[in-house]
């Protein structure tokens, strides 16, 4: 009989839920202390760099908040359908889709701007994402085909339409033959909230969404037919809630949300359209969906803490000379020890033998 | 004390299994205390109790599933442990569940050996089944495909599976849920011939009649402790009940029906086709169900109730819309919640997982079917106080044992859940209700409390239809009862009219029988 065992609880622990992602935390950082004294570096030098060097500065808290903003917008998107148990994996195509379509709007209108053009911009690129999305909405709905794999497919699929267009018809005429858009103007770009960084009106968006994304969840009545649908789709057939409603209204908005977060990119820290606007956000969002448990709020803390890995890489790269796929092994160890630690919401850890009653 | 074994006189056989102080915790309960139990071979012994009282956990560490936390088991007089099932087979005990565990796609012989831990040539395998299998009266063809069989012929399958071990003790879990009495009864004549060998059995039922027709002892249960022995043969099923309850049983009382009003459903030529092949299809189904009454759809399930409940509630549309006509309108094209909003309320054969949803609390069940005739949602926005004030009014008015309306549907006793889900639909004053298995595997007093609830409804004016494989509860519910058989309907018969083996023919799938040859069938129990 082992020496350590695991009790199920009699009902899920709400305390564990808000805990364990605090311990994912802290094991990871123990893990990483370890790593970096069997590397032969200055274990605290090296977790200093990486984890706290960057908020000390206000350009660093700047890249933070950046690095975070399309990270929130498509995360809660994302976490919207992933409650209704619609998977879509597509966030980086519908984000590339909003700077298509959102950067087209600024390139189209080039030197005939106004106050309306930022307005058009965002509208575009949520429209562009969410044309993305009705894709595998659609094909999911009329050939009962996996959304995970078509939304999937789509990203590259918008690599390389991305690719296409800035190499011919959005390539800078003045540009050298640069696979580059124009420079965006004044009109096209997104103010800058915060003098000093590059923190953009972006941010604003990013917070909208968290309240908006927490008044549909919790409050409204599409919030909770997508719980009973995600959690026992049966019972939401019994209780007529329309299941293929709830499919294209998630795809819907979580590609509008990712193609405000590509519209976002190019007119705010990048400026114009280049062929990598995404150090692959969209695939990160989904892991910051489930780090922030699925909610709005979770997911502003989580994206920051995934913010913080780009940038922390990046620094510790600079300061100790550490690989550059350090930000990797961070990350990677942050969703292990999250995934390993939820056995705790539903299991307490007992130490010793089992207790034989007399 | 001394224990019931030191009291038979030395030279008699041990008793073929004994328990002493069989404790059982999990998490937040104690499902068995210190439970004591003796069972003689070729005795016919029922375990009762309520749900919950232990039952199923006793039964499965006697069968080797779970493990006593403290204890002792004897076996034939000798001390030992169970280590698990392939352990509790060796020793010679048999345990055919409530839920069959059979491959639709395999034969009968397929099956079987996949069951048995040494199952030997399959031609060989297959002429022990036919041997077995005409030895008891358990008619099978080893050859043919299990979803071929009807459900009392699936469950001879997993008789036979027992029995080809040479079981000395056969423990079966509420054997006749599925069975029609005719088909009860052949499974009562094979017990007695196996008991008459000198197997054990160890029955467990809620159908009190059955006990007191075919065990010669049983013991009670209840919250985990042994409460009382008797023998049923001397005892009435109101007394056995009594027992189990601790308290005394309130049996509803039908008032008889006033004229039945209009007819607020009406399914007219309803036939259905669907694309999974073990589905049944329904084939020119009609009838009607007036204000104030309440119509009983018997039948042996597998036989369309689960296509018609689809079809009443919407989940399923239908290609005639004039097939089902609720209140006067046409619904066959409308989803659930219109059909809602014409004054339907519906109570699914599955409480847990599609009457309600397991990880929600009550207050969020009350909404899951309260919104369509309840004002809980005003613009789109959920209205959280009255979802919850509609909750405790239900868990008030219908004696919900639950902790508040925040507790988690998976955390009530099925038939707290199904007084729940009844009381959701009732409060909403539908004026047509459509109920499957009202009271399965719910105990007496929450049945009694759940019969006279519909008996209300139907008599305060609403339509009831209740669809269920129980006879004795749809006579004691119905005015009028038909029978479902391979997809068609039977005419319905006024209740007072019929008798419990006409409809168990009809269940057998004689339509049409002359009423005279009713009286060569004895009835079950």
């Amino acid at each position: 009989m082992s020496f350590i065992r695991l009790e199920p609880r009699g009902q899920a622990s709400k305390t564990m839920v808000y805990a364990t992602p605090l311990l994912a935390v802290a094991l990871t950082l123990l893990s990483g202390f370890i790593l970096f004294m069997a590397m032969g570096f200055d274990p605290l030098k090296a977790l200093y760099s990486f984890f706290v060097a960057p908020l000390t500065s206000v350009r660093g808290l700047g890249e933070l908040v950046v690095k975070a903003t399309p990270l929130v917008l498509c995360a809660v998107g994302l976490a919207i359908g992933f409650r209704a148990n619609v998977w879509n994996i597509g966030a980086e195509g519908q984000l590339t889709l909003g700077a298509i379509t959102g950067g087209g709007l600024a390139l189209a209108f080039y030197g005939e701007g106004g106050w309306w053009l930022l307005p058009l911009m965002v509208i575009g690129g949520a429209i562009g994402g969410a044309v993305w999305a009705a894709v595998p909405a659609y094909l999911r709905l009329r050939f009962n085909a996996s959304e995970i794999l078509t939304s999937l497919m789509l990203n590259y699929v918008a690599l390389l339409l991305l690719n296409y267009l800035v190499h011919g018809p959005f390539r800078d005429p003045d540009g050298f033959a640069f696979p580059e858009s124009r420079l965006f103007e004044a009109d096209a770009t997104l103010p800058i909230l915060w003098a000093g960084t590059r923190v953009h009106l972006g941010a604003l968006f990013a917070l909208m969404a968290v309240a908006g994304g927490w008044l549909l969840i919790a409050r409204t009545f599409i919030g909770f037919q997508i719980k009973v649908i995600g959690l026992t789709p049966a019972a939401a057939g019994y209780a007529g809630f329309d299941q293929k409603r709830i499919v294209w209204l998630t795809l819907l908005l979580s590609g509008a949300l990712a193609g405000i977060a590509g519209m976002g990119e190019i007119a705010g820290p990048i400026g114009q359209i280049t062929a990598s606007i995404s150090p692959g956000y969209g695939y990160t969002a989904i892991i910051v969906a489930f780090l922030g448990r699925l909610h709005p709020v979770g997911i502003l803390l989580a994206a920051l803490l995934m913010a913080l890995s780009f940038i922390g890489g990046e620094a510790a790269q600079i300061a100790m000379g550490l690989p550059k796929a350090i930000t990797g092994v961070f990350q990677g160890m942050l969703l292990f020890f999250l995934l390993a630690s939820d056995v705790l919401i539903r299991y307490r850890v007992r130490f010793g033998a089992r207790r034989v009653a007399a | 004390m001394p224990s019931p074994a030191e009291t038979l006189p030395p030279d008699a056989p041990p008793p073929r299994l004994e328990l002493r102080g069989i404790t059982k915790r999990f998490p937040g309960c104690l499902a068995n205390d210190h439970v004591d139990l003796v069972l003689q071979p070729g005795e016919i012994h029922a375990l009762l109790g309520e749900n919950g009282a232990g039952k199923s956990t006793l039964v499965k560490m006697i069968y080797g599933v779970l493990h006593p936390d403290s204890g002792t088991m004897l076996w034939q007089g000798a001390e030992t442990t169970v280590p698990d099932p392939a352990g509790a087979r060796r020793l010679g005990i048999g345990m055919v569940f409530q839920h069959f565990s059979l491959f639709d796609t395999l034969t009968v012989t397929e099956n079987i050996a996949l069951g048995l831990d040494d199952a030997g040539p399959m031609d060989q395998l297959a002429d022990r089944i036919r041997m077995v299998s005409e030895r008891y009266g358990l008619a099978l063809d080893p050859g043919r495909h299990v979803f071929h069989l009807s459900v009392g012929e699936r469950q001879r399958v997993e008789i036979v599976r027992c029995l080809l071990q040479d079981p000395k003790l056969l423990i079966m879990d509420e054997p006749t849920s599925v069975l029609t009495p005719q088909e009860a009864a052949k499974l009562f004549e094979t017990l007695r011939v196996l008991a008459a060998e000198g197997c054990t059995i160890l029955y467990i039922s809620h159908k009190l009649e059955e006990i007191r027709a075919l065990c010669s002892r049983a013991t009670v249960l209840r919250a985990g402790k042994v409460v009382g022995a008797a023998d049923p043969r001397q005892e009435t099923a109101r007394s056995l009940a009594e027992m189990m309850m601790g308290a005394e049983l309130s049996t509803p009382e039908r008032p008889p029906q006033g004229a039945a009003g209009a007819a607020r459903l009406t399914v007219r030529h309803l036939s259905t086709t669907s694309d999974n092949p073990f589905a049944t299809n329904l084939k020119d189904v009609s009838f009607e169900v007036r204000a104030g009454e309440i119509l009983g759809i018997a039948g042996v399930a597998g036989n369309g109730q689960a296509e018609l409940m689809a079809a009443l509630s919407g989940e399923v549309l239908l290609a005639d819309a004039d097939a089902v006509v609720i209140e006067g309108a046409s619904a066959g094209h409308l989803g659930p919640r219109a059909r809602r909003e014409l004054g339907l309320a519906f109570v699914p054969e599955e409480r847990l997982g599609r009457g309600a949803v397991p990880e929600l609390s009550l207050s969020e069940n009350a909404l899951l079917s309260g919104y369509a005739r309840e004002p809980l949602v005003r613009g789109g926005m959920v209205h959280f106080a009255r979802a919850r004030a509609y909750a405790e009014t239900i868990i008030r008015g219908f004696n919900v044992v639950a902790h508040g309306h925040r507790a988690e549907a998976r955390s009530l006793s099925g038939g707290n859940l199904q007084k729940f889900i009844i009381g959701r639909e009732i409060l909403q004053k539908p004026k047509l209700l459509v109920v499957g298995q009202p009271t399965w595997g719910v105990d007496a007093g929450a049945a009694a409390a759940i019969h006279k609830a519909l008996i209300d409804l139907a008599r305060s004016g609403a339509a009831v239809l209740v669809i269920s494989q129980d006879l004795d509860e749809l006579f004691v519910l119905s005015d009028r009862i038909s029978v479902l058989f391979h997809g068609r309907l039977s005419d319905s018969r006024p209740t007072h009219e019929t008798t419990v083996e006409r409809i168990g023919l009809l269940m057998g799938g004689l339509f049409g029988t002359p009423p005279d040859e009713d009286g060569e069938i004895t009835r079950a129990v």
